[in-house]
């Protein structure tokens, strides 16, 4: 059943439905619709471009597994995935809030600049590659060289992290609950501060979570590798 | 971008839609790899039958009427062989009860511009340039009962668009390879191989890690430790599936370049490059989802 007219202020819900209305149609209707909508994406069936671009203040529900580049450019509002979702999930999100319920490949949140992005499940490799600001919660583990070249924002890892986390990090602040397989160049553990553990609070609660702030450990720069020095070429 | 999408089924009412199943999952991945296409299928009635081999060659027309072809091997043979060849689409197959080795011989000597594109008793060997739906449908893919089936559809970069350059390799009896990404030493690992006296096909990387495989297998690796072995001395990117009369495996490369999922219930393994791939897939709602973890060797046994 495709329903692409704007849904009336009192249906509180419309519904597209992949199994015969194309991507297209459902990206057009999402950045036509207005303020204070919501919508909902049926039978998505782990096609790519889901519900990318939004720029008004709609909740989005998508029922299912969503494929490559869900949620990329997200602005604002909500975008919910009630199943896993592919490669470079929420890419380049500036705001606004994008919810995956199961896992999620690689290079999720990558280059995001802002906005929540939040995983109850695992996170493939490159998790938060070049962050620029975005928030990335991680329910479960996240995979290799994920943070690599991490600018700004905040990654939270309630699992385990793997190889070469943070390689090459700026000034992102990352918070792993369970072990880092190593750390990438210039990344190191940091002390846990009270303004840290508040962070990290307002972060958990934020994604819904219970776990606890005092659990984790902080990693971050050690700056060591701002600036091209001959001396660190090994380092690289 | 290479698009692969693989089936093992463990519920043998199952095995009647094998086709029908595996060329839905095929029609998924086909803008991943528009340029040519190959399948593999395992114990399908019609195309293989227990106690024979069944060798797959590259083309339909051999050059030689299929009579003259059949009488031959008859003659190189021994007509209690009883040597079979039929047309399959674009693949020739010919069959008979006696080894692959002897039968591989025999179609050699009758028809020495032959290509081998698979061989076994259990698998048949199926590929051709274009677009992937058009090899599948021209094969009847949709109509063919299996045990397993595999399916690649190519972006080629490493060597020509040719149907010899077409995935799956099929280089020892019942082993197929298929291959997403591209091997970067694969010159190196294939003069060793020649110096050991391997034979090869094409030029295409992926034939050398299908040939080192079954160098590793015939020097005794289990498929686990020969894939483990192919991580060590391989360099380059890859997710590659490798089946065998009664088995399938995936890996990936350790820095995880390409993509792969995989699917499981008490029904099937399925493995495709891209979940969209295995979304019609019956009882998918339920299924273990996860993408294999880099460098580590999944396998299952039927």
């Amino acid at each position: 059943m495709v329903t692409l007219t704007a849904p009336e202020t009192t249906t509180p819900t419309a519904t597209i439905d992949l199994a015969d209305s194309p991507v297209r149609d459902l990206n057009q209707a999402l950045h036509e619709a207005t303020d204070g909508q919501s919508w909902t994406v049926a039978n998505p069936g782990g096609k790519h471009s889901l519900a990318v671009g939004i720029d008004a203040d709609i909740s989005v529900a998508i029922n299912g597994h969503a494929g490559y580049y869900a949620a990329g450019m997200h602005k604002t509002g909500t975008v919910t995935i009630s199943g896993n979702a592919g490669v470079g999930l929420a890419e380049n999100i500036m705001s606004g809030t994008v919810h995956v319920k199961g896992d999620v490949s690689q290079s999720a949140a990558a280059t995001g600049h802002g906005g929540l992005v939040v995983i109850d499940g695992n996170a493939g490799a490159r998790c938060g590659i070049s962050m620029k600001g975005v928030d990335i919660v991680v329910g479960g583990n996240i995979g290799h060289m994920s943070a690599f070249m991490a600018q700004a924002g905040r990654l939270v890892v309630c699992g385990d992290a793997g190889e070469a986390l943070g390689d090459s990090i700026y000034e992102a602040r990352i918070y792993v609950k369970g072990t880092v397989a190593s750390l990438g160049a210039d990344c190191i553990e940091k002390p846990m501060n009270i303004e840290h553990l508040k962070e990290l609070e307002g972060l958990l609660a934020a994604a819904g979570r219970t776990d606890n702030p005092a659990d984790f450990k902080r990693y971050g720069s050690a700056r060591n590798l701002y600036h091209f020095s001959v001396h660190n070429s090994a380092s690289y | 971008m290479c698009g692969i999408a693989a089936l093992q089924l463990r519920n043998p009412s199952l095995h009647p839609e094998m086709g029908s199943l595996l060329s839905s999952m095929m029609c998924q991945i086909v803008d991943r790899g528009p340029d040519s296409a190959g399948l593999a299928v395992y114990d399908t009635p019609g195309l293989v039958s227990k106690g024979t081999s069944t060798l797959s060659l590259l083309g339909k027309d051999q050059g030689l009427p299929l009579g003259e072809i059949t009488e031959s091997l008859e003659s190189l043979l021994s007509p209690s062989a009883t040597p079979a060849v039929r047309v399959v689409g674009d693949t020739t197959l010919v069959s008979a009860a006696v080894g692959t080795d002897l039968l591989v011989k025999a179609v050699r000597e009758t028809l020495p511009g032959s290509t081998v594109i698979g061989r076994g008793e259990h698998v048949a060997v199926m590929k051709s340039v274009g677009h992937p739906m058009h090899i599948a449908a021209e094969h009847g893919l949709e109509a063919m009962a299996g045990s397993q089936g595999l399916s690649h559809t190519r972006m080629a970069t490493e060597s020509a668009v040719t149907a010899g350059g077409s995935h799956p390799f099929s280089v020892a009896d019942d082993l197929c390879l298929v291959h997403n990404g591209s091997f970067s030493n694969h010159a190196t690992i294939r003069r060793e191989l020649k110096r050991e006296g391997v034979v090869f096909d094409s030029d295409n990387d992926t034939e050398v890690g299908a040939r080192y495989i079954a160098s590793r297998l015939q020097q005794g690796d289990d498929l686990e430790t020969a894939l483990i072995n192919l991580g060590k001395v391989f360099d380059g990117f890859y997710t590659l599936v490798v089946t065998t009369a009664d088995s399938m495996a995936v890996v990936r490369d350790p820095i995880a370049c390409k993509p792969a999922i995989i699917a499981e219930t008490e029904d099937y393994v399925a493995m495709a490059s891209e979940y969209r791939a295995l979304a019609s897939l019956p009882g998918i709602e339920t299924a273990r989802i996860f993408e294999p973890e880099p460098g580590k060797v999944y396998t299952w046994s039927l």
